[in-house]
């Protein structure tokens, strides 16, 4: 929403405004360097500097368990990307139809995963899997991480779905075409935008989770995050430091193209 | 045509209501089930071995929430729960309250820059918030170290002889929950403060208003309802913490969701953990209604809103 102000407004010359977003946005941003950092330092000691070196690098590529981990997690993330978006599609849709009472409850039952404390959902969803004796591991997980994909999938699909101009639809129903095919041809290409951005969010979303993943593991399901726990509470090397720095650089490209094509079909 | 004769409800092409529903399944199985269980489950027995439960009806999973049985049988009041549960809320609430005032400015100065700054400055200030929580929470571990680089630069400057110990303190959590948190409370506040006109502090000023004054009673109260929702939208998670005191308090600053951790894992007691986590629940549901209340009273732009263009 632009309202029509001009540029010159005087509360951009309050003192300490200025200052004190630099000061907000080094706090936000310089842990992070300093994570990155520290993934190049030769010594053991994880915070006393050495020297510059990429073999942290190579020690953890080259790790078996790491390996196993990283496959997990995207195998993991895919597979729970995949779904969410097909369940956040029909529901982006579904929602539009209902009358009013269905919508606020499924509205509601969407949006819980993001309001009860994760620490809640993943031990119901621990204790549920234990009940039905479903196997603990890669699928228990992505079982669970779809559920909290959903809403991330769902918000830019909807804000796409609710910008469409609805007597396209008409024309085409005028023009003869069924609703799977207006479905198909028409409601499917307009929506692809916040579809692909939808789908890069609820995988990073998955690919960075902990919590649920940590208690959903079973014997076979460490994921990257639950194994980058287990090397912080054993010994703290730079080799962690390397590890998540490969994972926040894979967040931060995927959040920045889901940016990127999210303004750029506006 | 069949164009005049199409009832209500049933306009071509738009799809319709039961699109929604594999996607309602899902989340009433992997959702609603879950909760369910944890609500049944803190009403049955444990289990022999400590995995699961035992079918038995008891209430003493709640009973132990406040007394606690020495060998004898003899029942007393154990506030150890209670004053973990305490500590959660008070760590939840410091968290929220600093970050609001570190949100609060960096928000309007965002809200006053031109369109285009805008929208990188509020990418800027989301890419965290997209970033691996443990590892955000990791970074603090190194940072506050006593030989990190806070340490470093301390000792360094000749401020302090020895290192200070940061780390496995209340401090080091909040400061933890603080940095994991602080994009819910920008976000909203920020989208507040965007629809906020500014020409009417404009007006104040000309009016002969201080900078200090302009702030205090013509912006702050028109970016209240982002301030609601900042508060509720760091307050929840602040409080199902897990990382923060896990990493940072190192077990002496424990949080319930810590406890609740440990039921399912070493301390083996399912129920116990199940009654902990409904009481989580019912803190979360009175803070929503509190907030709610609130947002309802202070504003007519709802809290709901705001969370909505968070995302």
């Amino acid at each position: 929403m632009t309202s029509p102000r001009g540029t010159g407004t005087s509360l951009k010359n309050f003192p300490l405004f200025g200052p004190i977003t630099a000061i907000v946005f080094a706090f936000l941003y310089v842990p992070l360097l300093f994570v990155i950092g520290y993934s190049f330092n030769s010594n053991r000691i994880v915070t006393v500097w050495k020297g510059f070196t990429f073999d942290w690098y190579v020690e953890v590529m080259g790790n078996d368990d790491i390996q196993r981990a990283v496959i997990n997690s995207l195998r993991i993330a895919a597979i729970s990307t995949i779904l969410s978006v097909i369940l956040a599609t029909g529901l982006a849709i579904g929602l539009l139809r209902m009358v009013r009472v269905g919508r606020t409850a499924a509205w509601s039952l969407i949006m819980a995963p993001l309001v009860i404390p994760e620490i809640v959902f993943a031990i119901g969803t621990l204790a549920l899997f234990v009940q039905i004796r479903f196997t603990l591991g890669v699928d228990s997980i992505t079982l669970a991480h779809t559920a909290f994909c959903i809403p991330f999938a769902l918000l830019p699909i909807r804000a796409r779905l609710r910008s469409v101009d609805l007597s396209i639809y008409e024309a085409a129903a005028d023009l003869g075409a069924n609703e799977w095919t207006i479905f198909r041809r028409i409601t499917l290409p307009l929506l692809a935008p916040g579809i692909v951005a939808g789908a890069l969010l609820a995988f990073i979303i998955s690919l960075d989770d902990f919590i649920v993943s940590y208690f959903l593991a079973g014997a076979g399901g460490t994921t990257l995050p639950v194994y980058i726990f287990g090397m912080i509470r054993n010994a703290i090397t730079p080799g962690v430091n390397a590890l998540s720095t490969l994972l926040l650089l894979a967040s931060v490209v995927i959040v920045t193209i889901s940016y990127v094509i999210a303004i750029r079909k506006r | 045509m069949a164009q005049s004769t199409r009832v209500r409800g049933a306009k071509p092409g738009q799809g319709s209501w039961w699109a929604g529903l594999p996607g309602i399944a899902y989340l009433v199985l992997l959702v609603l089930a879950p909760l369910v269980v944890i609500l049944i489950y803190s009403f049955l027995s444990r289990a022999k071995l400590g995995v699961g439960v035992k079918w038995e009806f008891t209430l003493q999973p709640y009973v132990d929430l406040f007394y606690s049985e020495s060998l004898s049988g003899a029942r007393s009041f154990d506030p150890t729960y209670v004053q973990i549960f305490l500590n959660s809320v008070i760590y939840s609430l410091i968290t929220a309250v600093v970050c609001l005032i570190m949100a609060i400015p960096i928000a309007l100065w965002i809200a006053t820059r031109s369109p285009r700054w805008r929208m990188l400055l509020v990418f800027l200030v989301t890419i965290p918030f997209w970033t691996s929580l443990l590892i955000r929470t990791y970074a603090f571990v190194i940072i506050l170290n006593d030989n990190g680089p806070i340490n470093e630069a301390l000792q360094g400057l000749g401020i302090v002889s020895a290192p200070i110990s940061m780390l496995y303190t209340p401090f080091a959590t909040i400061v933890g929950l603080v940095y994991s948190f602080l994009p819910f409370m920008i976000l909203p506040i920020y989208a507040s403060a965007e629809r906020f006109d500014f020409r009417l502090a404009e007006a104040a000023y000309d009016l002969g208003a201080t900078k200090l004054t302009v702030l205090r009673r013509i912006v702050l109260p028109a970016v209240r309802p982002g301030i609601i929702a900042g508060f509720i939208l760091v307050f929840i998670p602040a409080l199902g913490s897990f990382l923060a005191p896990e990493l940072l308090g190192g077990g002496k600053t424990s949080m319930i969701a810590n406890v609740i951790a440990a039921q399912f894992g070493a301390s083996r007691n399912w129920p116990f953990g199940a009654a902990l986590s409904v009481m989580v629940l019912v803190i979360v549901m009175l803070a929503l209604v509190v907030f709610v209340a609130v947002a309802r009273r202070t504003a007519r732009r709802g809290s709901g809103q705001s969370m909505e263009s968070l995302l």
